[in-house]
């Protein structure tokens, strides 16, 4: 009879996967990244001529935030809790109103003709302004471009913005698109 | 008395296998072995990142390059003040500085993805935006426009 080979103790085995566990959850970070994405506007060319910056003056809403963190939205000054709604009424201009920016009909593929706004928000800071009121505004300024998307999207096609499939995303997009313009930097010393 | 008749032989409670224990110890540890991100970079600046509610997840992380703004940890105060820096990979960089930064994380994207790269800033709520239009003009130079402002989710 052969000798037989003793078995491998497993007990152990336990204890070295715990340790190896426990190193995992002590140096895994689960934060997933999360933020506000943006376009930046490339730098003008030098030699191009500045003549389609020109933008009708109603089409514009300028949001300013001072060295104080103090809001003014339209040249008025604001609280950050009615900016939403501001914005909202801007970009809709459900009235004509001769003041608020126009729409214009746009062909979108695979939807039809669609009047959309030619509202452009133009957001402006000084250098003094905290990064915290600022993030602060630019969420204001992106929920209330969701909050019209998702009334867009429940209007046409019954779901939330989210829920659709990335063709109808596309075309809401379009339908409803968010013109933030992050201004080129004003030397504050000069004036 | 039949039925507790063999007096010799006491019932023993059986043990417990602890053999499947390894096994369910090893799939949780693959779960987070998988799941882990490894910091590789030190943190140099204190970020507390503001809250936003309307925040959008990243979706490539291996197309991000990072750019940190705070005020240097309280070890290394001594030596660079409380003033807000830059923090680009392990050090701590001036504004013109970028630009190797982005040519370098540029460099070592492949041809096709690099399109696709986004710069997140990754700044302290309490930052005068002064610094950041400067990095953000400097990011605009560099032609590196898919930019991300960190934010973390509020809870409603």
């Amino acid at each position: 009879m052969s000798k037989k080979t003793p078995e491998l103790n497993s007990a152990s085995s336990a204890d070295i996967a715990f340790l190896l566990l426990s190193y995992f959850l002590m140096t895994t970070t689960m934060n997933q990244d999360s933020g506000l994405q943006r376009r930046l506007p490339p730098i003008p060319d030098e030699n191009q001529e500045v003549q389609d910056q020109k933008v009708n003056r109603r089409n514009i809403i300028i949001v300013r935030i001072n060295s104080a963190d103090r809001l003014f939205a339209g040249n008025e000054p604001m609280d950050v809790s009615f900016l939403k709604d501001k914005i909202k009424e801007f970009l809709v201009n459900p009235n004509n109103d001769p003041n608020l920016p126009e729409r214009s009909p746009k062909e979108i593929e695979g939807f039809g003709t669609y009047n959309v706004s030619k509202g452009i928000i133009s957001l402006q800071n000084d250098r003094g302004t905290s990064y915290k009121a600022y993030i602060e505004v630019q969420n204001e300024l992106v929920k209330a471009v969701n909050e019209l998307r998702d009334e867009f999207a429940k209007a046409h096609f019954g779901k939330a913005y989210l829920n659709l499939d990335s063709d109808q995303q596309a075309i809401v997009r379009e339908a409803i698109p968010q013109n933030i313009s992050e201004a080129e930097p004003k030397d504050v010393s000069k004036n | 008395m039949a039925k507790f008749g063999n007096k010799g032989a006491k019932k023993e409670v059986p043990g417990l296998t602890t053999a499947s224990m390894s096994d369910i110890v090893f799939m949780l540890l693959f779960f987070f072995m998988v799941t882990t991100s490894m910091r590789e970079t030190e943190n140099k600046v204190m970020v507390n990142l503001p809250e936003a509610s309307e925040v959008a997840k990243l979706e490539r992380k291996d197309l991000t390059s990072y750019i940190n703004i705070g005020t240097p940890i309280a070890s290394l105060q001594r030596m660079y003040g409380t003033d807000a820096r830059i923090q680009l990979n392990d050090s701590f960089k001036s504004v013109d500085e970028i630009r190797d930064f982005i040519a370098a994380e540029r460099d070592a994207m492949s041809e096709v993805d690099r399109q696709y790269m986004t710069v997140s800033i990754r700044a302290d709520a309490d930052v005068r935006m002064g610094i950041i239009t400067d990095v953000k003009q400097e990011l605009r130079r560099c032609s590196a426009l898919k930019i991300m402002y960190a934010a973390r989710k509020s809870a409603e």
